[in-house]
Order: C-alpha cells, then structure tokens, then sequence
C-alpha cells in the first residue's frame, strides 16, 4: 500500500499539468454542454487534485473518512451540493471523481511500464480510492435529499393540524390525512394546550379529510377524546362518511358514549345548545 | 414526630363545597391522610361536593390516578360529588396512555366551571340562566 501511495502522490504531482488537460478533457466530453463552463471546471478539478494529493502524500490511502481527507471531503460535499442545485444528477456527480480514473490510468501505465504485477497493484489502489471518492459524492447528496423530506414532513405535520375557534367556548379540530402514532401525539397537544388557552367547553373532531379509519385510528381519536375530557371538555367527532361508519361497526370498535355527528354543522348545533348559546337567522331585524 | 408526619393537604371549606389543591409530590402516606382528612370532611360539613384542584401538578403516575379514582368513589359512597378541575394537558395525556381515564370522575377546566358544574348538578339550572 505505500508504495502504491508514494507513486500515486509521485505521479499526481509530477504529472499535474497533464492530468489536469485530460481529466478536463475527459469530462466535457460527457458533460452536458450547458451544465458548467469549462473555466469553472477548471478551478475545481485544480482545486480537487491540490486536495487528493495532499491527502495522499500524508498518507491512509485505505481510510478515506480519515482526518487527513477531510480536505478532500469537504470539497466533495460542498461541490456536490452545488451540482445538485443546479439540478445535475447524483451520477453526473459522481462522474466528476471517476473520470480521473482513465488519465490517471494512462499515466500510471506509462509510469510503471510493462510491470504487469506492479501495475495492476497500482491501478487497484487508485482505483478503490477513486470508487470510495465518488460513493461519497453520493452519499452526500442523497444527504441532502433526506434533509429536504424530513423538513418538508415536519411542516406537514405543523401545517395539517390546526386548532379553530368556532364560537365561545367552541373549537373545532380538522383533521385531514391519515392519522398514524406521531401525529395523533401533536394533533393532541395542539388541542389540549388551546383548550388551556381559550378556556372551551366543546371541541369538535371533524374527521371528513380522514380516508380510512381502522382501528389503530379509532384507538387515537378516543385517546384524543380522553385526555380532552380529563381535562374538562368535552369531545364530539363529526364528518363521519356513511363507509366510515359501516367500518367502524364492522371493525367492532366501541366509540362509548362519545357524541358523533354526520356533519360539522350537526356538530356545531349541538355544541350551541350544550353552550347555551342561540343561533339564528336574524328574525327580529 | 417527622417532617413528614405532619404533612398534610390543606382542605379548604366554601359555602357549599370541599376544595382540595394537590401541589405537592404525592407519596403512600400523604395520600391515606388526604383520605382520612377528606372524608371526615364530607361528613362534618355535609357537603355535597368536592373540588379537587390539580392545576400545579406537572408530573403523574399511576399512583396518583389511581388516588384520585379512590377519593372521587369514596366521596360519591357519601353523597358527594367530585370533580377534578385543571389538569394540565401533559398529564391528560400521561393518564390516557396510561390507561387511567377516570371514568366516572367529572372534569373541569377550572375551579369556576369545576363550581359551576356542581351547581347545577345539584341546583339545577347553573347560576344566571334561565
């Protein structure tokens, strides 16, 4: 391995120039001609082959996470993620870091020479790095893909569960989507905290933009409606679509004596009258 | 005689009603005396109910549920009713995925709808309506 290290560092700094013109020309044959400019590419292969050989003269050509690539790495990352803003794909990056691979390949051949042994020793070591390179080049921007729908998942979450004021004492609660363990947790620290907050008697659970109901979902809503009551209010679920209701029953699932409604505006009547408040069409005008 | 001993939950007598204001950690013994304490209560006033004021309490377990579930039925077996007002909602959320929803104990958010609630269990149409 180190004398694999010691020609590859040999060679990458005796034979810069020409690596450089090849490697450069290598890529903007495949490049698309849009993508980058040659004098831009031009900076970053300069910079990327400063960094490798550095990182290859201080030696651990096997450990790549090691510190002494941290250089090479950063670089990776940080031109990675440019590349995928401006809307290359994760292969085009990684071909960046592999198509060093045949001018390095040339030079090495004429480096060592007719050494069959020696040679193919080389190439694999240059060859397993450059792999290892380009796999992170990757890696890093899948990163940055998971990153994008971890924080668009939170807003959902965020986005999907708001708490409305119907009237005095009177809150309604939307819920559109599936309800899995993660949001019935927030869909009912959201409630109960308004419920502090605006001091109601009532709260309505409209579940019109829920799509199934099983019995996991079942099991939420009543918790929902638990914790509401413990705290003093009371609950009534509304929206419940004629299928919803024939699963419900099927499924066997005991809503106690919790009060559903068809509609929200069922829903809402009722919460009227629990509240003592009238509603009308305004007959004394 | 220990500190402990002596401690005790204050219990508070309104014109009608018990209010009981839990704001300390619950242990075995603080709990037994509150009962003791309480039921002698209900029976030298004659009240007819009982307030129970958890708003300060942040933190629960299936102990102090099951203390209030006991306190709330040995009231009710003297004529009295219970109701637990401002529980905070982590702890409405702790008691649920503990599987202790108090059933048969009435909720409140506060000790004013707790009273009102009283009121017009026993009285009746609640103060002010018609």
């Amino acid at each position: 391995m180190t004398t694999g290290a010691r020609h590859l560092a040999d060679i990458l700094k005796r034979y810069d120039a020409q690596i450089l013109k090849d490697w450069i020309a290598e890529q903007l044959e495949v490049a698309r001609p849009e993508a980058i400019t040659e004098s831009a590419l031009r900076g970053e292969c300069q910079r990327f082959l400063g960094l490798l050989r550095e990182a290859v003269q201080s030696g651990g050509m096997s450990d790549v996470a090691g510190p002494s690539w941290s250089g090479v790495r950063d670089m990776l990352a940080e031109l990675s993620q440019a590349r995928a803003a401006g809307g290359a794909t994760p292969s085009e990056t990684a071909t960046f870091v592999l198509s060093l691979k045949r001018p390095l390949f040339a030079r090495l051949r004429q480096e060592v020479g007719r050494d069959a042994d020696t040679l193919t020793d080389e190439i694999w070591t240059a060859t397993t790095l450059l792999d290892k390179l380009g796999l992170y080049t990757t890696e890093v921007y899948l990163k940055g893909r998971e990153e994008v729908i971890r924080r668009q998942q939170h807003e959902m979450l965020e986005l999907s569960t708001p708490v409305v004021k119907l009237w005095d004492d009177v809150l309604a609660l939307p819920l559109i989507g599936t309800l899995d363990s993660a949001r019935t947790q927030i869909v009912m620290e959201n409630l109960l905290n308004r419920i502090v907050e605006t001091g109601a008697a009532i709260a309505i659970i409209d579940i019109t933009g829920v799509p199934t109901v099983d019995t996991l979902v079942a099991q939420h809503l009543l918790k929902t409606v638990a914790a509401a009551r413990l705290m003093g209010a009371d609950c009534i679920i509304s929206g419940i679509r004629p299928q919803i209701a024939q699963t419900i029953v099927h499924l066997g699932v005991e809503l106690g004596n919790v009060i559903t409604k068809a509609t929200l505006a069922d829903a809402f009547t009722i919460a009227l009258q629990k509240t003592g408040a009238t509603i009308g069409k305004g007959a004394g005008r | 005689m220990t500190a402990a001993a002596t401690e005790r939950i204050p219990i508070l007598r309104t014109s009608e009603f018990l209010l009981v204001t839990i704001q300390v950690d619950m242990h075995d013994r603080l709990a037994i005396t509150l009962q003791d304490d309480l039921t002698n209560q209900i029976v030298k006033h004659h009240s007819r109910g009982v307030l129970i004021d958890i708003s300060s309490l942040e933190v629960v377990d299936s102990f102090i549920g099951r203390m209030i579930g006991n306190i709330a039925a040995m009231s009710r077996v003297l004529d009295a009713e219970t109701v637990v007002v401002g529980m905070q909602p982590a702890v409405a959320i702790t008691l649920v995925e503990l599987g202790l929803s108090l059933p048969g104990v009435r909720t409140a958010l506060n000790v004013d709808k707790g009273m009102e609630l009283l009121r017009t269990s026993l009285h009746g149409a609640p103060n002010g309506a018609s």
